[in-house]
């Protein structure tokens, strides 16, 4: 039941995500999808990841791309057409590509298998398992995060200087 | 080998240097050019009178013949050669021709003296010269077959001298090209004889082709309608004599060759060139007769036959002919074609030596009767129609004089002149011709014409009043001594010459023959001998008186009134003169034929030759056309095609590279979903 | 009742949704807000498969998704960065416009 109800939020978000024409509007829709697929993470016992992922993608992704949409004027309605043309090629490759996966999803011997009980995980647990199995993932993506940093501020700096 | 017979050579190289060397002088030259030219026949002259001196002192030797001759160039393993003889022949000709030459040289200078082209004339005049004197010492038929041509080509150059009169250039082709059929004829024995015989040497130590062997073998040689080889040479042979001699047919040349200046007239058309045909006879005599001498054998060989029978029918022909002229030259012209028919008759039926005398005789008073017509015509300011001239036998006594002496030796007046002792030869010989008495009856005819048209020429000329001039010139003239001088001289040969062949002593023949001479009175009571002296004498005097009754007694008052024998039988007077129509005849056949054909070799030439080359031409063009438009059109297309394929084909690929980056994510997805695809296929397939 | 095939249809929903909009829209932000959506569609599905996993102690697919969260981010951080600097060169942000690497 809860599962109809996220994944209802989800794909409405999702789909008003792309659709409307004010990009403020969409990025909230997109706030909604983030928020239904947090709670779907929640339901599927990955409390931590649902938890990190409203943290993190709500809390930052999503403001940073209003943060964008200011920068870039875009949150005014745009004077010509909102989608591309050739839309209709788009739509309907996505559409394939969506029947490809979902034929695959079909055909496949996942509903076979039996369903495991609930796993009971601690964020102790995590925490151990970072620190000892997963330490270089973690080490590296400090390091990536750092590179993102300094990369995008250096991308984004507005040339203060000429040449002498 | 003696010193001249050695250096024989320089005897025409004399002539031909000073020909050489005006050829380089200006028109203003004359005075060098004239000088060059005498001075030159004048070393030859003395040249030959020592060749003379020589052939009479070994002629007492019973030795004939001295001979040189050098390789000229090698054929193979052939050498080709080439020489000159000195025999009596050759000596008598060569003091004929240079004596003549030089006495016309200097009468020359006289007569040309206003004439701009003074210069010329006397190159050209040397040039025959040197080819006439190389033919007499030729020993090689090749050497003698050059020099006449020669010949013939100064005779063109010096009839055509006035180029400028269309008349003048008309007659001087004529001559040329009726020449050249009878050369025609002659290069064809030439070469059948050289085939025949192997050399073209007259005399080689017994290996010329006029000694005994090759006589022998073209003798038994028999070719078509039975003929020796010999024979069909020596008739070969013979049309070239036709051509360059004047004899029917060929003889449509010499009057019109009057053309020339009177000099030309006198040496080329009356004493040398002419005389050039009957030399050629001479000299192959063996070849004509059958048998290696000068003499006539008892059987006449079949081209002394045809040689007799032409000289017989040419002599009364022409002579018919001389009766109707008007033109002072032109008489003179047909009167030497008649005199040559004597010649040829005379070496027909009386051998060499007969002949021979009558051509060393006739050089004489012809050319002495062409200059004393030259003078009669330069001192009537060049009037050449004899009806508008007379009396000039008070005006030009001089002229008047020696033209009287060369027309008697001409007409053979007895006793005193050459011609009587010459002509007479002949006549004898004619009749006591085993074969028949025709030639000596047309002969004897021809004498009587002779006479009558000589008395009617110079009844004309010199006789009758002075009034019958027209023209309100200047009354004539007597010419200058340059010019009377030779014909002094000449009349004392005319008169002379007789004395080496009469029947009492007959120097000349034996001279030819290399034998000794005795001075016996009883030569004149060989047979036939008297009577035909008699004979010939009133028949002399028939004429003459003819021809003084007709003109003598009644001269025309006016120029313009007709002949006496016009008014008599007006139709063969018109015949005779047309010249029996030949000229006529030969204009509407022959010139008509070679004028159609040389049309129809230009259409020829014009349409199928030069059609074939413009057609190779074209198809050359249309080959190279189609060559540049398969490389422009095919393959410069083609790679050009494939340049510009490959461009659009770059450019239709590039298009992809839009430069949206939602292009390229399409792209993306859909190979992403293609590749799941096979996937999921491969694991379950 | 919640059935692994619907978590991994869903999550194929919002792929293919994010996808289009990717590929529709023309405003380079909404291109990056689909790249987001299809990524967090795939972190669905790591832990819908984490959770009816054979051993789901090994927390691969949490340690995964986590991971995924953190580069997500980032990447989003340098893309908005990169849309900002694209802005301020051609000023404009639809995709069409800018297409001057066009061969």
């Amino acid at each position: 039941m809860s599962f109809a109800i996220f994944a209802v939020f989800t794909v409405a978000g999702a789909l008003a995500a792309m659709i409307l024409r004010n990009l403020v509007h969409c990025v909230l829709a997109l706030v909604l999808a983030f928020t239904g697929l947090a709670g779907l993470y929640i339901q599927l016992g990955a409390q931590f990841v649902g938890f990190a992922q409203i943290l993190i993608y709500v809390g930052a992704v999503a403001i940073l791309v209003v943060f964008a949409i200011l920068l870039t004027r875009s949150h005014e309605p745009p004077s010509r057409l909102a989608v591309s043309p050739g839309w209709a090629t788009s739509i309907f490759v996505a559409a394939a590509v969506f029947g490809v996966l979902a034929w695959s999803i079909r055909s496949s011997a996942i509903s076979a298998l039996p369903i495991s009980p609930h796993p009971e995980i601690t964020v102790r647990q995590i925490g151990d398992a970072l620190m000892s199995q997963f330490v270089l993932p973690l080490e590296v993506i400090g390091l990536l995060l750092t590179a993102a940093l300094v990369g995008a501020v250096t991308i984004a700096m507005r040339e203060q200087r000429r040449m002498k | 080998m003696t010193w001249i017979a050695h250096n024989l050579w320089l005897v025409p190289l004399m002539p031909l240097l000073a020909a050489g060397l005006s050829a380089f002088a200006q028109r203003k030259h004359r005075l060098f050019a004239a000088s060059v030219a005498i001075s030159s026949i004048s070393l030859s002259l003395l040249m030959s009178l020592i060749a003379f001196a020589e052939v009479l002192r070994f002629g007492n030797q019973n030795a004939t013949k001295q001979v040189f001759n050098v390789g000229w160039f090698q054929v193979g393993s052939e050498w080709l050669k080439v020489g000159w003889v000195l025999d009596p022949l050759t000596a008598v000709m060569l003091v004929m021709v240079t004596v003549v030459c030089l006495l016309i040289f200097v009468y020359g200078v006289g007569y040309m003296a206003r004439d701009d082209n003074f210069a010329r004339f006397f190159c050209f005049l040397s040039l025959f010269a040197g080819a006439m004197l190389g033919l007499v010492i030729a020993n090689s038929l090749l050497l003698f077959f050059i020099c006449w041509e020669i010949v013939g080509l100064t005779s063109y150059l010096l009839i055509g001298f006035w180029y400028q009169k269309p008349s003048a250039a008309a007659a001087a082709k004529k001559a040329f090209i009726t020449t050249r059929i009878g050369d025609l004829a002659f290069l064809l024995g030439m070469v059948w004889l050289y085939s025949q015989a192997g050399t073209l040497l007259f005399y080689n130590n017994g290996a010329g082709c006029l000694e005994q062997t090759a006589l022998i073998k073209l003798m038994t040689h028999t070719t078509a309608f039975g003929m020796a080889a010999s024979t069909g040479i020596a008739l070969l042979i013979f049309c070239g004599a036709i051509g360059k001699s004047g004899q029917v047919p060929l003889h449509v040349w010499l009057p019109d060759a009057m053309e020339g200046p009177t000099p030309v007239s006198a040496l080329i058309h009356a004493a040398t060139m002419v005389a050039a045909g009957v030399f050629l006879i001479a000299r192959v005599y063996p070849l004509m007769s059958g048998h290696a001498g000068l003499d006539l054998s008892p059987a006449s060989a079949p081209a002394l036959k045809v040689v007799t029978w032409i000289g017989a029918i040419t002599a009364v022909f022409a002579a018919s002919i001389a009766v109707a002229q008007d033109d002072i030259k032109r008489i003179l012209a047909y009167s030497t074609v008649s005199q040559l028919g004597y010649m040829m008759l005379g070496l027909g039926v009386g051998g060499v030596a007969v002949g021979m005398f009558h051509l060393i005789t006739h050089a004489f008073f012809k050319s002495l009767l062409f200059m004393g017509a030259g003078s009669v015509i330069h001192g009537c300011h060049e009037e050449h129609n004899i009806r508008r001239m007379g009396g000039l036998r008070k005006l030009m006594p001089i002229t008047f004089a020696t033209y009287a002496v060369g027309m008697l030796a001409l007409c053979g007046f007895p006793l005193l002149f050459s011609g009587f002792w010459s002509k007479d030869a002949i006549l004898h010989s004619a009749s006591i011709w085993s074969e028949s008495r025709v030639p000596f009856y047309l002969a004897a005819f021809g004498v009587l014409l002779t006479a009558f048209y000589m008395t009617r020429q110079v009844i004309y000329v010199f006789f009758g009043e002075s009034h019958r001039f027209e023209k309100p010139a200047p009354p004539p003239h007597e010419s200058p001594a340059v010019m009377t001088l030779p014909l002094i001289i000449l009349a004392g040969f005319s008169m002379l010459l007789g004395l080496i062949g009469t029947p009492a002593w007959q120097w000349f023949s034996a001279f030819l023959n290399g034998q000794q001479v005795r001075f016996d009175l009883r030569g004149f009571a060989e047979s036939g001998v008297l009577a035909v002296m008699l004979s010939s004498t009133i028949l002399f005097l028939i004429g003459l008186g003819i021809g003084w009754l007709l003109y003598g007694k009644k001269p025309a008052a006016r120029s313009a009134a007709p002949d006496a024998v016009e008014q008599f039988t007006p139709h063969i007077f018109n015949l005779l003169r047309n010249g029996w129509f030949v000229d006529a005849f030969y204009g509407a056949t022959v010139v008509r034929f070679t004028t159609w054909f040389s049309v129809l070799c230009d259409w020829l030439d014009r349409w199928v030759f030069n059609g074939a080359v413009q057609l190779i031409s074209s198809l050359t063009l249309g080959a190279s056309w189609l060559s540049r438009s398969t490389d422009v059109f095919v393959v410069n297309r083609f790679f050009d095609q494939s340049c510009q394929e490959v461009a659009l084909s770059g450019r239709l690929l590039s298009r992809v590279q839009g430069g949206r980056v939602q292009s390229y994510l399409r792209i993306i997805a859909i190979a992403f979903a293609g590749f799941v695809l096979f996937l999921i296929w491969g694991r379950h397939g | 009742m919640t059935v692994p095939v619907n978590y991994l249809l869903i999550s194929a929903v919002i792929f293919a949704i994010g996808l289009a909009g990717a590929l529709v829209r023309r405003n380079a932000i909404l291109v990056l807000i689909g790249i987001e959506l299809m990524l967090n569609a795939a972190n669905l599905n790591f832990i819908a498969f984490w959770r009816y996993g054979p051993n789901p102690e090994a927390l691969t697919g949490v340690m995964f998704a986590l991971f995924s969260i953190g580069v997500a981010a980032a990447e989003a951080a340098v893309g908005l960065a990169l849309i900002i600097t694209v802005y301020r060169h051609f000023h404009t942000t639809d995709l069409d416009r800018i297409d001057s690497m066009r061969g």
